[in-house]
């Protein structure tokens, strides 16, 4: 019997949760950061035909790498599917979530995890056959709208046709590709989701992309962005000003190519952030060249969004909310001081 | 004798209990491990409104409804798709696997030809090409097919008259295709016509291997007695080779219906298309699960059941 007591406590112990906080700490030990990212969503993390991971979500995951270990390539990249992503989160199979995930409440307060800055402002809206004549979401009553699952999107669905008044009927595929077949075969009459994946399903995945028209109206508030586990403050601190250092940079001018040209500048700000005057490294477990090295790694933010989504890329969506606060978007850096 | 016996129940009793302890002590452990990190459990979440409609469903359920109710409609849909699935499964397989043991060559062929494509292709593969066929080949929304009076069929299904608040609605083209009267949609359509091909092919080979590991001379011997072909195999095989039959059949009707739960990959909203949403919604993964595997585990057993008591009933009559 004591034999058998001794089995279940070696097995309590076995079962014991990893100890949460210095995530830092085990990352530096490991040499690697260990990055959740989708399955495959073109522009913010989907792989190429050669294996390697791109996107705007990468780029993060790779500044991180740059600013922690000195090598943006020190990653182990782990795909997650939306109902995987948040348990490989809380169990620590992966350090960092950045997979085109929403910030909302519940997700911050309930389930384990914190969410860190706002990657990408986007919201949801849909795609209609222009033949079906429709140019506004208010006229889709009775319709049938395919949608994949697992993402905010049926939720926001719902509240969007309840405050309008109208009923539409909801055809919920698990996998995208089936969905968008099912859409563009015309079983649907509208498809939503995001806004910036609507851009890239009407020109990649189309037959005919003049034929299908994106509906003015977005329905909701999707603030994506990267999350950690609770309970490890530094790391959080780490992230979170990773990713504030990218889009300061671009406000502050500091491009890939001049991060080091720049080192001579008399602007303090600038110096600041490159590690020349004071070490704001330092407070956060790094060194003092972390958001140099992060810069020079992948760009600022200006440059990571122009390379995956913007004007450089296939998707060409323009800045809109995510252009800086005095461009007209709503991207503001707490200062780096 | 009685000592061994003894010791043996101990030994039973013992591993019972570990069993026990075990499984008690991964749900206390999880329970805390879940708690550790800030992460919200338990299923209070089934009583809070469910925040999304379901499309298709025979219990309406709308976002401010409870996310019990929309486990039910899950499960309807389930059940829905199963039940038909299974008679219609039965139905094709007995027919193919008389088809298999047919004199006719060209029936035999086409049996064959059947049974053998339907079951060595993943079941997956042949519902995304059902599903794909049918939205493809139906015509489109606006320009329905009307099949018969009240009868449409569209790239949104089969439009079909139907008793809607105590009087008969008969469905007409609207604004965004049929409006009214009842839906049977190409989802449900690729599931049902999937999941009924696939398991009549395997059913159909049951019969067939029940019937012709008879001993030969039942047959020879019904002949001999001066019955026809056709009442030797009615009469005397097909009792004997049903008995044997009996327990794979109903092994492949559970399948059938556990097979079901491939109906997301086509977007029909069955129990576990409604549990994946709900698990997204609240970020309650473990309970979601645990609610599709209790309801599979229950009802499966519940049939094995059944399916026990119909052998012993036949058993019985071989008997008698």
């Amino acid at each position: 019997m004591s034999r058998l007591k001794a089995a279940l406590a070696a097995l309590a112990l076995v079962s014991t949760p990893a100890l949460a906080g210095k995530t830092l700490d085990a990352i530096k030990a490991k040499g690697q950061i260990a990055c959740g990212v989708s399955t495959g969503v073109i522009g913010f993390s989907a792989a190429d035909s050669q294996g390697q991971w791109k996107g705007l979500d990468v780029d993060v995951c790779k500044a991180l790498a740059a600013a922690v270990l000195g090598d943006a390539n020190k990653v182990r990249w782990v795909p997650l599917n939306s109902q995987q992503r948040f348990t490989a989160l809380q169990s620590g199979e992966v350090d960092i979530l950045s997979r085109n995930t929403t910030w909302s409440l519940t997700r911050d307060a309930a389930l384990g995890l914190h969410f860190t800055a706002v990657t990408y402002y986007d919201g949801q809206g849909f795609l209609v056959a222009r033949k079906s004549k429709v140019t506004s979401a208010k006229q889709l009553k009775n319709a049938e709208i395919c949608v994949q699952s697992g993402t905010t999107t049926e939720k926001n669905l719902s509240d969007y046709f309840r405050t309008q008044g109208i009923k539409v009927k909801p055809v919920v595929f698990e996998k995208f590709e089936p969905s968008i077949k099912a859409f563009f075969s015309g079983r649907c009459q509208a498809y939503t989701t995001d806004a910036s994946a609507l851009a890239f399903i009407r020109t990649k995945e189309a037959p005919n992309p003049d034929d299908y028209v994106v509906l003015p109206e977005i329905i909701s508030k999707e603030p994506l962005g990267p999350a950690v586990r609770r309970g490890d403050d530094e790391w959080f601190a780490v992230v979170k000003w990773t990713i504030n250092a990218l889009i300061e940079a671009e406000e502050l001018g500091i491009t890939q190519a001049k991060v080091d040209s720049l080192k001579a500048s008399p602007d303090p700000a600038v110096q600041r952030f490159l590690g020349v005057g004071e070490d704001l490294g330092k407070s956060l477990g790094l060194d003092r060249e972390w958001a140099a090295r992060a810069v020079k790694a992948v760009g600022n933010y200006g440059e990571i969004f122009n390379r995956n989504v913007g004007a450089d890329s296939p998707l060409k969506l323009p800045r809109g909310l995510n252009a800086q606060w005095n461009k007209g978007g709503i991207l503001y850096a707490p200062p780096l001081r | 004798m009685a000592a061994g016996r003894t010791a043996s129940r101990a030994a039973q009793a013992l591993i019972l209990a570990v069993v026990v302890g075990l499984l008690a002590l991964l749900v206390t452990t999880t329970a805390d491990h879940l708690q550790q990190r800030g992460i919200r459990s338990g299923f209070d979440f089934l009583l809070e409104p469910a925040g999304f409609s379901i499309g298709e469903s025979l219990l309406p359920v709308e976002a401010e409804d409870s996310t019990l109710r929309a486990f039910a409609a899950g499960l309807l849909n389930t059940l829905r798709v199963a039940l038909p699935g299974a008679l219609l499964a039965t139905l094709i397989g007995v027919l193919a696997g008389f088809g298999r043991l047919a004199d006719n060559p060209l029936v035999r062929g086409l049996a064959s030809a059947y049974v053998n494509a339907f079951r060595n292709i993943p079941l997956l593969l042949q519902l995304l090409a059902w599903y794909f066929l049918l939205t493809d080949l139906l015509p489109a929304t606006d320009a329905a097919l009307r099949v018969a009076p009240g009868v449409f069929l569209s790239k949104s299904g089969l439009a079909l008259p139907w008793w809607v608040d105590g009087a008969l609605e008969i469905p007409e083209p609207g604004g965004f295709g049929i409006d009214g009267g009842a839906r049977l949609t190409p989802e449900y359509l690729a599931i049902l016509l999937g999941l009924t091909f696939y398991s009549a092919a395997y059913i159909a080979e049951t019969l067939r291997g029940a019937v012709e590991a008879l001993p030969p001379g039942q047959r020879l011997s019904a002949l001999a007695l001066g019955m026809t072909p056709r009442q030797a195999f009615v009469l005397v095989l097909l009792p004997q080779a049903w008995r044997a039959a009996l327990p794979p059949v109903t092994s492949q009707l559970l399948n059938l219906f556990k097979n079901a739960s491939l109906a997301v990959a086509i977007g029909y909203p069955d129990l576990v298309s409604v549990a994946g949403t709900s698990l997204n919604q609240t970020g309650r993964a473990i309970e979601c699960l645990a609610i599709v595997i209790a309801v599979y585990l229950l009802l499966s057993l519940l049939a094995a059941a059944l399916s026990h008591r119909l052998e012993q009933r036949a058993l019985r009559g071989q008997a008698a």
